[in-house]
């Protein structure tokens, strides 16, 4: 007897524990700030589709299939157990069987089959987890266990269930259910069994599975699997802008200033520690993470659902958290060694397979540090001394930003320009650098383009300060670079640094000025493929690409500085990181002005990679990395032997001689 | 207890250019700031304050738009500041300026008991290093010069234990109060304003005192008052160096040769 009133009296306590935790749970993130994430409604369905339900980002990796089959082994089991409920209930009144033979005899052979595959999967995963456990994951974890032995308990009792009802019928002389082949087979361990015994096992697994199935509701919102709840609508509610640009700060005095603790976070911040599935790939690829320091993007998340669930409800009454977001790194509290750890390379975000955005956090935290509590790592005053004082990160004076074409015919930019090259810091004031720049001068006249720069008047374009959390001092650097284009009437711009080229093309945006901003590799692609560049190609040896985060992950530009390449005669070899895979020099983020004290040295891993394809040149499109890769060469003594060049130096060697100067 | 410290206004001396033509500083367009070494004196007096609890009042003699500079000096969280400001001030040398900054700071010190003026060991446009000194001198207070830690402050005793930095050495001093100090860029780093005390500061009132409340005498003043005069400023003439070596072809050899170039004129020890 499977006493549908019993089981229904289970089935509400269950349902309504369920409901109350979740309701308990999820009302936490209501202390958040407002966030539309529901405007471009078609794109959202069609994230949620492509990437909840066709699992696109889980599948890329290893072990994705896996994921792939339980989850929908899960979401066709839903409708099983579902009719479970249903037919207990009703004391098996109301179930499939009422549905047109056909119908039903097709629903059962799935389940039938899909349950073997869940088997297989969960299997798959345990043994996984014991004999080829992956860094990235808690590969023994408690949580995850509990979830696979019930998953299995469910699926075993799922074929006990039918496999003991079956081998009843088959006693009582009645045909086995010839559309349930794995229950049929499951039957046969019955068999010899006395029918009431057979009766007592059919029953014994039923409430098995009812137990597990009903635990197993109560348990999801307390584990990692909330994300089983949680990751469909996150694909939905995902950032739909390319980069993560922060939003702007109001400096009103009633205002905070960045992230200090959850209040500061936006609802859908807090909503992601809930879908963080501890999947660990965003740790896989994190560049601090993989270098030993204390950032571990994954252990961000957590931490920050930690310290939703322990300050939230203090926080709904109008309460102080009690739990500080930034401390000592446990127990649900940030360090600020984590915090500045990050280089803002965007791949965490990247891997994430539920588009957790653990970057843009990590920047709001700072923000709170540099402009509420004035705490940063010592180097770092200079540079936002300098920022300030003198609109370059050296604190080299401005007028010094026209040296380096002091001999070299370069006009300011005029209202009948085309392009304002913007050329940047470090394309100004770095010995190195200002070689990527002289090229690039001389490829425009070579092209015949209309080019001028600002000269003195340029500023910097503000992206370190923005990643490191100083707004204010950014927000008005900005205002007073667009009241220098507005005036000087530019609407087109050529960069040489994809920071600049970044920050001009999406952060400017959120001050009202649209601006036509191109990197110089896809002005150089558009310009050979126009004819306009008269390039001989020639063989050259060995040469690597390296993508800049900037160029590659934030906006996508994988194409333009391999064609321009291509079109001088190299064939670059790739590293296994490369494109939006690409991994971090370790500059961005603002690192580029801190010390790198903890762990080993990002560039050093990453001209390690590059030096694995055996080149002769290391190719970048990016001044920072140029930096890196020339430092990490020298720290691995293989800067004799290596060059590192920019794509834009590459193309000027292959100027054909009649246009070179 | 009463610290006051002094704040000079200067022209960002690394980009101020020299005309040609004339032989005088160009100073168009270029921005002020904090005079460097004060931010040092301003760090050391908030320092002070967190550690004993004073009361920092910053004083500047400059020019009314000097009020931009005394506000940041709000914004890292001196309580009060004092710009004084006046046609009658102007064209001052260290004696002229020294008696107008001694003068206010004696009228502070009526309100509230001073425990230390702090300055900046020198500037970076006039480079004398005599203010802090001669406001030492007419006022009669202990003088430590350079210094580079404060050791303790014993507040009932009226003692302070101070560190100097000399060439080669450290002095360590022990001082009645109150005490000039003037200090060296080594002492600290000097904190970041945060954004809330910015804009506090922003729309703080900067209280103005001119002659008539300081009634100084006219002749003690400002250019009358001062018996220095600065007849002419200008850059020294640099020889225009050779080019040696080939650099692009030889680096090695180049290289040597810079190095014995430089050992001929002993600018290398070997
Ligand atoms: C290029 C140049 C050369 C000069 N040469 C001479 C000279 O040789 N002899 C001379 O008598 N005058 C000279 N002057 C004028 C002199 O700079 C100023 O008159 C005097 O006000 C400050 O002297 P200082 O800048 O050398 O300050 P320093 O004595 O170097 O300053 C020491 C400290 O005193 C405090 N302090 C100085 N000035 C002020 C102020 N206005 N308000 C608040 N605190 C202050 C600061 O804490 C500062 O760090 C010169 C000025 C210039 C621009
Ligand atoms: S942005 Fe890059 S450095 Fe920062 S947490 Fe993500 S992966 Fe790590
Ligand atoms: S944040 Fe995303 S990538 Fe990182 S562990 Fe969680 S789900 Fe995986």
């Amino acid at each position: 007897m499977n006493h549908p009133k019993i089981f229904a009296l289970l089935v509400v306590i269950s349902v309504v524990a369920f409901i109350y935790s979740c309701i308990v749970r999820f009302r936490l993130v209501s202390v958040g700030k407002p966030s539309d994430r529901i405007s471009r409604f078609g794109e959202r369905v069609w994230s949620m589709l492509l990437y909840a339900f066709g699992q696109k980002r889980v599948v890329s990796r290893p072990f994705g299939l896996n994921h792939f089959a339980i989850f929908w082994s899960f979401l066709v089991l839903a409708l099983a157990n579902a009719e479970f409920v249903v037919s207990g209930v009703t004391g098996k009144a109301v179930s499939f069987m009422l549905l047109p033979h056909p119908v039903y005899a097709a629903l059962y052979l799935l389940f039938d089959v899909i349950s073997v595959v869940t088997i297989v999967a969960i299997l798959i995963a345990m043994g996984r987890r014991f004999f080829c456990p992956p860094k990235f994951i808690d590969a023994l974890s408690r949580d995850a266990f509990i979830i696979l032995t019930m998953i299995l308990g469910l699926m075993i009792a799922f074929f006990g269930t039918h496999g003991a009802e079956m081998a009843a019928r088959i006693a009582e002389g009645k045909n086995a259910f010839h559309y349930m082949p794995v229950s049929s087979a499951v039957a046969g361990l019955f068999a010899g069994m006395a029918p009431h015994a057979i009766q007592h096992a059919a029953v014994g697994f039923w409430w098995l599975h009812a137990v597990i199935l009903l635990s197993f509701l109560n348990y999801l919102p307390y584990s990692k699997h909330m994300h089983i709840l949680t990751a469909i609508p996150n694909c939905f509610l995902r950032s739909l802008t390319q980069v993560n640009t922060l939003p702007r700060e109001a400096f009103t005095k009633d205002a905070t200033y960045g992230v200090g603790d959850i209040k500061g976070f936006t609802w859908k911040d807090l909503f992601d520690s809930y879908s963080c599935t501890e999947c660990g790939r965003c740790q896989d690829v994190c560049p601090a993470a993989n270098t030993g320091k204390p950032l571990n993007p994954k252990q961000v998340i957590h931490d920050l659902k930690l310290n939703v669930l322990a300050n939230g409800p203090a926080l709904l009454e109008g309460g102080k958290p009690g739990v500080p977001l930034i401390g000592t790194g446990e127990h649900g509290s940030i360090s600020e060694d984590a915090i500045w750890s990050c280089t803002s390379c965007g791949a965490c975000m990247e891997a994430c397979p539920v588009f957790i955005e653990q970057m843009p956090k990590l920047l709001m935290l700072r923000r709170h540090l540099v402009e509420t509590e004035g705490k940063f790592p010592e180097e770092l005053i200079t540079f936002f001394e300098n920022s300030e004082q003198r609109s370059n990160p050296w604190g080299i004076a401005p007028a010094e930003r026209t040296k380096w074409y002091a001999n070299l015919d370069v006009k300011p930019f005029d209202e009948h320009t085309e392009y304002l090259f913007f050329v940047g810091c470090a394309g100004a004031f770095d010995a190195r650098s200002k070689q990527v720049t002289v090229a690039l001068a001389h490829i425009f006249d070579a092209a015949g383009i209309s080019w001028g720069v600002l000269g003195r008047d340029e500023k910097c374009c503000g992206d370190s300060l923005r990643r490191l959390g100083n707004e204010y001092v950014f927000d008005r650097m900005v205002r007073e670079n667009i009241d220098t284009f507005k005036t000087r009437g530019v609407k087109k711009i050529v960069t040489q640094c994809p920071h600049c080229f970044s920050t001009l093309k999406n952060d400017y945006k959120q001050f009202g000025i649209e601006l036509e901003v191109i990197h110089h590799t896809e002005l150089l692609q558009q310009l050979i493929a126009a004819g306009k560049l008269p390039i001989s190609a020639a063989a050259q040896g060995r040469l690597v690409f390296h993508d800049s985060c900037y160029l590659a992950r934030h906006n996508d530009i994988t194409e333009a500085p391999r064609a321009v390449l291509a079109a001088t005669g190299a064939e670059p070899l790739e590293m296994p990181r490369h494109g939006r895979e690409s991994f971090c020099c370790g500059a961005g983020g603002g690192r580029m002005w801190m010390e790198e004290n903890l762990g080993t040295r990002i560039n050093t891993t990453r001209v390690t990679e590059a030096l694995a394809e055996n080149p002769d040149t290391i190719c970048v499109s990016c001044p920072y990395c140029l930096t890196m890769m020339e430092d990490g060469l020298k720290d691995v003594d293989a800067f004799d032997r290596v060059h590192v060049k920019d794509v834009a130096e590459i193309v000027a060697e292959h100027l054909r001689e009649a246009v070179k100067k | 207890m009463l610290i006051v410290t002094c704040i000079k206004q200067v022209p960002d001396t690394t980009q101020v250019k020299i005309d040609p033509v004339t032989n005088t500083l160009v100073r168009e367009g270029v921005p002020f700031i904090m005079n460097p070494y004060d931010t040092h004196a301003l760090e050391e007096s908030l320092r002070l304050k967190d550690r004993y609890g004073f009361r920092v009042v910053a004083i500047s003699m400059g020019p009314p738009n000097a009020d931009v500079t005394l506000r940041k000096a709000l914004a890292v969280g001196v309580d009060e500041v004092v710009l004084l400001s006046d046609r009658a001030f102007g064209g001052a040398d260290t004696l002229a300026t020294s008696k107008v900054l001694a003068e206010a700071i004696a009228r502070l010190a009526k309100e509230d008991e001073l425990a230390f003026v702090i300055c900046g060991q020198q500037t970076i446009d006039g480079d004398t290093a005599q203010v802090g000194p001669g406001i030492a001198t007419r006022m009669k207070l202990a003088q430590i010069t350079l210094v580079d830690r404060v050791d303790s402050v014993d507040l009932t005793a009226k003692r302070a234990v101070l560190r100097r930095k000399l060439e080669g050495r450290h002095e360590l001093v022990e001082s009645r109060m109150p005490a000039m100090l003037t200090v060296v860029r080594e002492i600290n780093r000097p904190r970041y304003p945060t954004v809330p005390m910015r804009l506090a500061a922003a729309d703080a009132p900067v209280p103005i005192w001119n002659n008539e409340v300081l009634g100084l005498d006219v002749q003690t003043i400002g250019l009358k008052g001062s018996p220095t005069k600065v007849n002419k400023i200008f850059s020294p003439q640099r020889e225009m160096g050779e080019i040696i070596g080939d650099g692009t072809h030889d680096p090695d050899g180049t290289a040597k040769l810079l190095i014995d170039r430089m050992l001929e004129k002993d600018l290398l020890a070997l």
